[in-house]
């Protein structure tokens, strides 16, 4: 029984690591009020230039550990370039959030695909990024292996967590954020920018996004595909309900999810007969669960979550 | 300059600036992948148009899209955002296989009809779920539609992996998730001879004309209209918002169901993998392109069959992967929803012309002087 | 304090110009005040006070003019730049974040309250404390501001903004919201501030600007019409220089129509949006052909009640007897075809489908009856000519009624429902702040058309908040406090120092 919840375990945390950023982005863009449902079209996009720059480079003879440096550096920056773009048309133009995010997720995934199948074309892989255990730590019996065996990535998501929650609490940025996603008018009547601030917000979502997708491409299956977000971005939307905007909630979100997707794995080498689709149904059918039976009281969530702001008009 | 003038001046402007920007858009990714701009989007617009044969095949593409744009549109208008069509339309085949599938002794007039409504049935009801989720327990539309498409695509396969697979599959072993091919009566007849051009057009054209006057014609279309127009007034006005909701998802859902099961019947004649291939999407957005209304619906759906069609002929004839077409319908929603807002903000409107007469005031001035 | 050490001596508007979509809010105003005065700034809604004063703020631009600041001109940005030099302002709106706390809320538009990206509230707590010591307000630092009651809150956005070195206060309709009493209360607490500070306060309530400010500023649609020092006029003259007209509000003549109850409502209880019982054992009666008026701050239930009697709203507890017949939780649908006509609060966006024409709004409660429609088909050709009618009728004013109702102004959208609720002949109206916001031309009109309604026999239940709506029209009063009927006074006797404490929960026997 130890061994089969340990397998899990050690599998349930890499997995869960592209959902916790793309989450924890999209938590940063709904507390300031703006509805991301292009994470998946980012996601893409992180995925594929953080794969892609490796990718040419290890052809060009470059071997060091520094190019994955750069195709992290690129899906981030790539992720807030997008992030940047999404706020010209809902920030700027003030365009319905929903249906504008069905535009960047297609976008995204579009140009994603357009570049891979041009640059690249079929199946290929790289290395990837090796893990990185911590000295000592990951030497403990069982728990060493859970927590401290895994890529920089995986730490990196795991500390922005606590970091996550600090920075909305206690930093002047996430007060403001904060205060943007629930009463535009009142950070606006101090003079802060609100659409600055929602600016900010979506570069910082994206970058997180984008570093999801390349986690995605470089570490958890080291390969690129048009079809390799498959849905995560959009479950990584409704995470953020789960968690009700809360970096922990999230976490917990993303940890369960991880474990029954290694769950349903497990189930099928073990031999029980479940027809594959049903497996891989399994984690959609769950976020409709959750979102269903979830509490939907917004007294303490970002209450102008997908209204755009616009000072002048008095309505 | 009077306001009127200002103001159709005003709205052709950003609508040409729109558009400027949105094939700017598209042909900054095409020059990043070395393909001719301008040779791309000629392939994409008017390649197809140049054969009888081809053109037949935008009017194909044209059927399912007008009638899941159709259905979009009853949801918007209604205050619910339908993602989900594609799901609902796998389920439209699916309800349409089995009938035309398990029923093969049925007559014509019975299997074609009966296989449609089992195509509605099944999409109606795949439409309710998220529209009772969304009534009833405040789940965001958006979200579960998504994940209802990913099971809908499982389930789909499911079913033709085992219950509905073609014995002859098994036989040889190689295990291709298809159905048997469906009996000759159940077929849609084809108009043109030489061509694929099925019967399921005159079908999408006299429903866009139903959805019309239903929607605008009708106190159930009143009803719908108001309570996605203004759910707080609807309700104010004893219009039961949360059931009119559930059922315009159910007929959106319905009508992205009658797609399948008309594009499974006229088409392919037998269920096999990626009938859908995106048409739940591309259909919001042609049902956006036309403005929400069928009048606008059908037109749209012929620009985007085009876009379909021509966007298969890139790959061959200027090596732009296929891809292509998704960027472009990203690029025009967003580009629809900016111009949208832009141009029904009053504000904005009022700022620049303001600016306009301030320039115009000092050029005048500076004439004199 | 440093950055508004600087002092005011005096600050002047000069030529201030302002336009809004089909809107001139503020029209070529000019007007100055000094140090230690206040000015009171008065006007029907809709004159320009707010946005004259969102632009002292910087929080929008003038299109012409300039304000200057001891005689030196200045251009505000932001609100930020207006702290800077000084002023501050309260909205009539509270502009506070409801799911931060207090310390929080006054933290975020405060420089000395971050250091390298981080809060230091300890900063902000002690500057609250200078504040409360200073001028008597006394506000919990931890306590979230959904919370707190309108008062308190207004307390937070006032210590909020002396915390941002405010040296020139401007009040935006302070009263508006406070029972009698609080008013009493603010408007003392003003008077020992103004030894410290400036104030401009805008308000309509002639009263309290003849107690209160030393000098007084009238507009009307925009314009400056009226300067002068407050002593020198009594208030009725004040009333005729923001009316332009004297205006006559009619008044109910209360003779007896001795018609029977036809809404009888007993012992109701039902929950607000956060949870708590809005309505607590409620009891009121109204008779056919009278007016019942009922008086209370806003908040106590009122919203409530109204929705509760229309079925939009789910009743707890207790019955409502409307003809005799219970008819408690039925579908709002169900209600309207029992003869129920209904004046909403939300004019804009539950009175009306903003986006859909007049016409469309007119059949808004009868589109499936045969009045408008033939099996479920609508007779286009009469809504088109029913529509037409009551534009007419009711003096609609609009360019064809295919118009968008949500384009219309605030007058002409009541009187879109006004005549759709009157056209449909209802046995009963319920009417919510009827003429809240309206101009006096438009109140009159509306205030004349729920007379005739009674007089033909229809009973009415007004709800208001502008007591004297109340005094004109009511042929009894009942005051709400908390969800309950404090008392049920004749409209003839009724007084409006007895409203006030009823209003403040004070029952005294």
């Amino acid at each position: 029984m130890i061994d089969f919840l340990y397998s899990i375990l050690v599998l349930g945390i890499p997995f869960s690591v592209s959902l916790l950023l793309a989450s924890l982005g999209e938590m940063y863009n709904q507390r300031a009020g703006i509805f991301n449902l292009g994470c998946e079209g980012v996601m893409s996009m992180g995925a594929f230039v953080g794969f892609v720059i490796p990718y040419f480079l290890i052809r060009a003879g470059v071997e060091s550990g520094i190019i994955y440096v750069l195709g992290i550096a690129g899906s981030l920056a790539a992720g807030a370039l997008l992030g940047l773009f999404f706020g010209v048309v809902v920030i700027t133009f003030k365009a319905p959030q929903g249906i504008a995010g069905i535009g960047l997720q297609m976008f995204g995934v579009g140009v994603a695909g357009t570049l891979f199948r041009h640059f690249i074309g079929g199946i290929a892989s790289v290395p990837g990024i090796k893990p990185m255990p911590v000295p000592l730590l990951s030497k403990i019996p069982l728990v060493g292996n859970i927590f401290f065996n895994h890529s920089l990535i995986v730490y990196l998501a795991l500390i922005l967590v606590p970091v996550s929650a600090w920075v909305m609490n206690r930093s002047s940025w996430g007060l403001r954020v904060r205060a943007c996603g629930t009463a535009p008018r009142a950070v606006d009547s101090v003079g802060i920018s609100v659409d600055r601030v929602r600016y900010q917000s979506l570069a910082v979502g994206g970058a997180l996004a984008g570093l999801a997708g390349a986690y995605l491409s470089l570490c958890q299956v080291k390969m690129f595909a048009d079809t390799l977000i498959s849905g995560r971005g959009f479950i990584a939307v409704a995470l953020v309900y789960f968690g009700r905007w809360n970096p922990w909630g999230i976490l917990w979100g993303a940890l369960l999810f991880s474990v029954t997707q290694v769950l349903q794995l497990k189930i099928q080498t073990m031999g029980i007969n479940v027809p594959y689709e049903f497996a891989v149904m399994l984690p959609y059918v769950l976020v409709i669960i959750v979102l269903t039976f979830s509490n939907k009281n917004f007294q303490l969530g970002p209450s102008s979550l997908g209204k755009a702001f616009d000072r002048e008009n008095r309505l | 300059m009077t306001k009127q003038q200002f103001s159709l001046v005003y709205k052709t402007t950003v609508l040409l600036i729109a558009i400027a920007a949105a094939a700017l858009l598209g042909a900054m990714v095409l020059w990043a992948i070395g393909a001719p701009v301008l040779k791309t989007f000629l392939v994409i617009f008017l390649e197809p148009l140049k054969s009888f044969y081809i053109t037949t095949e935008v009017l194909i593409r044209l059927i399912p899209l007008v009638l899941i744009a159709l259905g979009i549109a009853v949801a918007f208008r209604s205050g619910i955002l339908n993602i989900g069509a594609e799901g609902q339309m796998l389920m439209g085949i699916l309800g349409a296989t089995i009938v035309a599938t398990q029923m093969p002794g049925l007559p014509r007039f019975a299997i074609i009809p009966l296989s449609m409504i089992a195509g509605v049935i099944f999409g109606g009801a795949y439409g309710f779920i998220p529209g009772f989720l969304k009534a009833k327990l405040g789940v965001s539309e958006l979200l579960s539609t998504v994940m209802l498409n990913y099971i809908a695509a499982q389930t789909y396969i499911l079913c033709l992996r085992g219950p509905l697979i073609d014995p002859a599959e098994l036989v040889t072993g190689s295990g291709t998730p298809q159905s048997i091919r469906f009996p000759r009566q159940a077929w849609l007849t084809r108009m043109v001879p030489g061509t694929r051009l099925h019967t399921g057009i005159i079908i999408a054209l006299v429903l866009a004309v139903v959805i019309y006057f239903f929607l605008w014609r009708t106190s159930w279309g009143y009803k719908m209209r108001a309570a996605g127009a203004e759910a707080k007034a609807a309700r104010y006005g004893g219009i039961n918002v949360s059931a009119w909701l559930i059922i315009a998802m159910v007929i959106s859902g319905a009508f992205a169901g009658l797609a399948g099961a008309v594009e499974v019947l006229g088409l392919h004649r037998r269920a096999i993998e990626g009938i859908s291939m995106g048409y739940g999407f591309t259909g919001i957005v042609v049902a956006l392109f036309g403005g929400l209304h069928p009048a606008g619906i059908v037109p749209s759906a012929f620009l985007f069959g085009l876009i379909l069609v021509g966007g298969d002929m890139t790959q061959r004839m200027v090596g732009v992967p296929v891809n292509m077409v998704q960027v472009l319908q990203g690029i025009i929603i967003l580009t629809i929803v900016s111009v949208k807002m832009v141009i029904n903000n009053p504000y904005i409107m009022e700022r620049a012309e303001r600016r306009f007469n301030k320039s115009e005031h000092k050029k005048s001035e500076e004439a004199q002087a | 304090m440093e950055r508004s050490e600087g002092r005011i001596h005096s600050l002047r508007v000069e030529g201030i110009t302002k336009r809004f979509p089909g809107v001139l809010a503020c029209d070529d105003i000019s007007m100055a005040i000094g140090e230690h005065e206040i000015l009171a700034l008065v006007g029907e809604n809709g004159a320009g006070k707010t946005t004259l004063m969102n632009i002292l703020m910087g929080l929008y631009q003038p299109d012409e003019g300039s304000i200057l600041i001891n005689n030196e001109p200045v251009h505000f940005k932001s609100p930020r730049d207006a702290f800077e030099a000084g002023i501050g302002m309260v909205h009539q709106r509270y502009m506070l974040i409801p799911n931060l706390t207090v310390v929080e809320n006054i933290a975020l538009g405060m420089k000395e309250a971050h250091k390298k990206g981080v809060m230091k509230l300890g900063e902000v707590r002690r500057k609250m404390q200078e504040v409360s010591d200073n001028y008597g307000l006394h506000v919990d630092p931890e306590a979230y501001v959904w919370q707190l009651s309108v008062g308190e809150q207004q307390r937070v956005e006032l210590v909020k903004t002396l915390c941002y070195g405010a040296r020139f206060l401007i009040l935006d309709e302070p009263t508006s919201a406070l029972t009698p009493q609080e008013t009493d209360e603010l408007l003392v607490l003003l008077k020992n501030m103004s030894k410290q500070l400036s104030i401009i306060f805008i308000s309509h309530k002639l009263q309290e600007v003849k107690t209160l400010s030393h000098k007084v500023s009238v507009l009307r649609h925009g314009r400056m019409t009226f300067s002068g020092d407050t002593e020198k006029y009594t208030p009725a003259e004040l009333a005729s220089f923001m009316t332009g007209t004297k205006v006559e509000l009619p008044v109910n003549e209360r003779i007896d129509m001795k018609g029977e109850a036809v809404l009888e409502l007993k012992n109701l209880k039902a929950r607000s949006d956060r949870g708590f019982f809005a309505l607590d054992d409620l009891n009121l009666t109204v008779r056919a052909g009278e007016i019942v008026g009922l008086a209370g701050v806003s908040g106590n239930g009122q919203k409530e009640l109204a929705e509760v009697i229309n079925g939009i709203r789910r009743l707890e507890g207790g019955e409502i007897r409307f003809f005799g017949e219970n008819i408690a939780n039925l579908t709002p649908g169900k209600v309207i075809e029992k003869g129920m006509g209904y004046i909403p609060e939300d004019r804009n966006t539950e009175g009306i489908v903003p986006s859909f024409s007049i016409r469309e709004n007119i059949i808004l409660k009868d589109n499936t009856t045969g009045k408008y429609s033939k099996k479920r088909f609508l007779k286009l050709g009469t809504i088109a000519e029913v529509s037409d009618r009551l534009k007419e009728q009711f003096d609609i004013r609009c360019p064809n009624t295919t118009t968008a109702a949500g384009s219309l102004s605030g007058g002409n959208i009541q009187k879109v429902i006004l005549a759709r609720e009157i056209d449909r002949s209802p046995r009963f109206l319920v009417a919510v702040y009827p003429t809240r916001g309206l101009d006096m031309g438009a109140a009159e009109f509306i205030h004349q058309q729920l007379l005739e309604l009674r007089n033909k026999g229809i009973g009415i239940l007004l709800v208001s908040e502008e007591l004297e709506e109340i005094m004109n029209l009511s042929d009894r009063i009942g005051i709400i406090y908390k969800g309950k009927i404090m008392d049920v006074l004749d409209g003839n006797t009724a007084e409006i120092k007895t409203l006030g404490l009823l209003m403040a929960g004070v029952k005294n026997d």
